[in-house]
């Protein structure tokens, strides 16, 4: 198991690299040098040059690449000149609000796609499992602004039970109490992350379960009499979770796209929000340091899923 | 088990002794029995047909003007004349969807079929090469599937993607991953066949190989695949246009013309959001019914994502 462990972590630092290979290229070849960013469109061609010159970036680019690496290395993620704050700051600063959100969004699709995949799996083709297998179908081909729109649409606008809008406080200030302290605010932007990610897993779930009824010790569990409650707690639900620890490393992606469409539908000043402007602004810095972060972030999410799979699974711990 | 007299000669025409026998049919011929007697799956191809009638015959007997604003008429509900009402420059709704899906269509399919195409070379080009080539090309997949991809379209479809064509390569080129993954481990399997083996004997060079051998039998599953391509791609766009970053006007998708009515949705415009939103929901909900036919037509055991 150590083996396994310790070689899926080279696969995964390689991948890390190749990532900032990513990055940093497309930094580079779509950002271009920063010296007109930094002093703006009225500043002389020549002085741009100056500026490039004195800092580095007329160097070939495997040099810029060591310098990048190296500052990455250390923590340092770049500086944005249109905001002119580092790009550490920037994204701290935004960070834990989306953390919140989708931190929420997660726990209820976990906690509402897991019973769900279970029971549809459990009730096969009865109407209870095709009215939900329809409903996922509909959410999985919607995008995530229109469902984000309808519950607007039906919850904040038709019946006024929700604001339409992000909590004002965090609108304002970007903090992460102002979110906290309006729970009432957040229904809607995590109903919405939720249902998107409640379509994607409770498919996979329904199927998992599905494999893992069919097994022998379902039947041999149930032949010692074990009440069908106990067999459905005991042997069913931990082995049908099972694949889906991986599904959840690998959704991750997913989740931050997500995450970005619904902070904009709803005005929510998370890492969502911040991408938009930097996007608008042209502050390359910003862009591929949450892409990076982003990048990092699944592949640590993929390789945590493997530990905790190693941990949960005998037949991968002994084998 | 009963045994099938192979050699028996049989004039065409003339019923073979003990009975009527029929034809053995190929695995997609079965395929497409067992596709066109799932009802969800015709459903799918029927809607699929009505949108591209709808886009492209559609403008040839509908008259909705996309190219001239006419402000005295906008954000008209709908009358007589304007069926879904008009829009903020005073465009017709109808109209404006039967265009803007055009590009939508355009884009996922194009951008389905470039994805398709080259995750099938690089795939069966790995699986076949084996060792360091195939371990550095997959690792690369590993890199680009690490990053969410609308982050990435949207960086680089922001600075030059602004036409369909350039935008359904920048789309395409982000996602090609899904399918080589899924070509190389049917490559993977296929490789050590016997009429793999048996082409290489007969000095079969290895483009012969991929391109003849490979890459037909690996064909179920790309098939199935192309289909959920392009329904991503569909609602990639469609992000792209709602987040202000897709095409250029005056050409439009879908997507655009739900971001422009958007604005609009605290003043109870619904004919600007939600016919244009159902569109988007019913094509993406046809190519997906499409997607899992096939799979169940084509038996293939594969996730989806």
């Amino acid at each position: 198991m150590a083996t396994y462990l310790i070689r899926r972590a080279a696969t995964s630092v390689i991948i890390l690299f190749g990532i900032s290979v990513l990055a940093f290229w497309m930094l580079h070849v779509i950002g271009g040098p920063p010296g007109r960013a930094v002093l703006g469109l009225r500043a002389s061609q020549a002085s741009v040059n100056a500026w490039d010159k004195a800092n580095g970036f007329d160097r070939p680019v495997p040099f810029q690449y060591l310098t990048y690496i190296g500052q990455l290395l250390r923590g340092n993620l770049g500086q944005s000149y249109k905001l002119n704050e580092s790009v550490d700051a920037v994204l701290a600063q935004h960070a834990p609000i989306s953390a919140y959100l989708s931190g929420l969004g997660l726990f209820f699709a976990i906690a509402i796609a897991f019973p769900l995949g279970i029971y549809q799996a459990v009730k096969r083709n009865t109407l209870g499992d095709n009215l939900a297998t329809t409903a996922a179908f509909i959410t999985y081909s919607m995008p995530v602004f229109l469902l984000g729109l309808l519950l607007i649409q039906i919850f904040a606008i038709t019946l006024p039970i929700f604001p339409v809008g992000a909590p004002a406080a965090v609108s304002q200030n970007s903090s992460l109490m102002g979110a906290i302290a309006d729970p009432r605010a957040m229904v809607l932007p995590v109903a919405t992350l939720t249902m998107v990610s409640v379509a994607n897993y409770s498919r996979f779930m329904r199927s998992s379960a599905l494999d893992a009824l069919a097994q022998d010790y379902i039947k041999a569990a149930r032949a010692k009499g074990l009440p069908e409650r106990l067999v459905l707690l005991r042997h069913l639900v931990r082995n049908a979770c099972l694949p889906m620890v991986t599904l959840i490393g690998l959704s991750i992606p997913l989740l931050l796209a997500g995450n970005l469409i619904t902070e904009n539908v709803f005005n929510y000043p998370g890492l969502g929000i911040m991408f938009i402007n930097a996007l608008q602004n042209e502050d390359y810095p910003v862009l591929l340091a949450y892409t990076l972060m982003g990048g990092v972030l699944t592949v640590i999410g993929n390789y945590v899923a493997d530990i905790a799979l190693t941990v949960a699974d005998p037949r991968i711990r002994l084998a | 088990m009963f045994e099938v007299p192979l050699l028996t000669p049989v004039s065409p025409g003339s019923a073979p002794e003990g009975g009527e026998v029929t034809n053995i049919q190929s695995g997609w011929r079965l395929g497409l029995r067992s596709f066109t007697e799932n009802k969800l799956a015709v459903m799918g191809v029927g809607i699929l047909l009505f949108f591209v009638l709808f886009c492209w015959a559609g403008p040839l007997v509908y008259h909705g003007d996309v190219t001239v604003a006419n402000i005295v008429q906008s954000n008209s509900p709908p009358v007589q004349g304007h069926p879904l009402g008009t829009d903020q420059d005073g465009f017709d709704v109808l109209g404006q969807m039967m265009v803007g899906g055009q590009a939508s269509l355009e884009i996922g399919f194009l951008a389905a079929v470039i994805a398709t195409v080259v995750g099938t070379l690089w795939g069966a080009i790995a699986g076949l090469a084996g060792g360091l080539i195939d371990g550095i090309m997959m690792r690369i997949v590993d890199v680009i599937l690490s990053i969410p991809l609308l982050f990435v379209v949207l960086i680089v479809g922001a600075k030059w993607g602004s036409s369909v064509v350039s935008l359904a390569l920048i789309i395409g080129i982000f996602s090609w991953l899904v399918p080589s993954r899924l070509v190389r481990g049917e490559v993977l399997t296929l490789r050590v066949r016997d009429f793999v083996a048996a082409a290489r004997a007969a000095g079969a060079r290895q483009s012969r190989l991929v391109l003849r051998h490979l890459i037909p039998n690996a064909l179920s599953v790309v098939v199935v695949n192309i289909t959920f391509q392009v329904a991503d791609a569909i609602l990639l766009v469609a992000a792209l246009g709602f987040l202000g970053f897709g095409l250029n006007y005056p050409t439009f998708d879908w997507g655009d013309q739900l971001s422009s009515g958007t604005s609009y949705l605290l003043d109870g415009y619904w004919w600007q959001i939600y016919p244009v939103g159902l569109c988007i929901v019913l094509t993406v909900m046809a190519m997906n019914l499409i997607g899992d036919a096939l799979r169940d037509a084509l038996d293939v055991r594969l996730r989806r994502r």
